[in-house]
């Protein structure tokens, strides 16, 4: 008679313990994505003030590149005016 | 530089007819004398404005405000830049080039163009007025 009062509560108890702390694992879990976001929202929040754009867009063409058509442009001009 | 092509465009037209004449080239250098005949000079706004540093050349190819303009130099200028971006578009594919590249290399010619009084756009972004020395440029221009 006394054995199953026991038994009840202790399963009870450890059932109650484990759901506990397999919630409390997946809130942390929950929370790190959230915490890796605003540390690179920070990131590039500082990156933005910057001035020169226009530069920035152009640092991809390389000289050689440049030189190579160079005297077509210049021909290219040369033979439109009205828009040069 | 007018007087240039003016001088050019006679020499072509002497040429076509001298061709025609001849008959057999007639075609190679009827096929260049239309593009030349077509090409005229500046418009008298797009001058003036030039001229009195109200537009001038940025490093990217394309003219720029210098003060914010009127809807009439507005209209005029976009217009000039489309043209030359369909230029540019035009003679990038055929020489194996981004737009932005072949862009880039016409405003380095562009920028030495300018004359003295003209405005034109120095590396840091700036607006700078051409001087009688040679401009500041990008140093990828050749």
């Amino acid at each position: 008679m006394i054995s199953p009062r026991l038994t009840h509560s202790a399963k009870a108890a450890t059932v109650e313990a484990m759901q506990g702390g397999k919630r409390s694992r997946r809130s942390r879990l929950a929370v790190l994505p959230v915490v890796g976001a605003m540390a690179l929202g920070a990131c590039v929040s500082v990156k933005a003030p910057d001035k020169p754009i226009v530069i920035e867009l152009n640092i991809n063409i390389r000289q050689e590149v440049v030189y190579r058509l160079a005297e077509d442009a210049k021909n290219t001009i040369e033979s439109n005016p009205e828009i040069f | 530089m007018a007087r240039k092509f003016v001088t050019r465009v006679i020499r072509h037209q002497a040429l076509r007819s001298l061709a025609l004449g001849l008959g057999g080239v007639a075609v190679t250098a009827g096929a260049f004398a239309p593009g030349m005949v077509m090409a005229q000079s500046r418009d008298p706004a797009y001058a003036a404005a030039r001229a009195s540093g109200q537009v001038g050349e940025k490093m990217d190819g394309y003219l720029g405000f210098v003060v914010t303009p009127g809807a009439a130099l507005r209209a005029l200028v976009d217009d000039i830049n489309i043209k030359r971006k369909a230029a540019y578009a035009a003679k990038a594919q055929a020489n194996n080039a981004t737009i932005e590249e072949y862009a880039l290399t016409s405003g380095c010619q562009l920028i030495l163009n300018t004359r003295p009084g003209e405005k034109y756009q120095v590396p840091n972004g700036s607006w700078q007025t051409r001087g009688a020395g040679a401009p500041q440029r990008d140093s990828r221009c050749p």
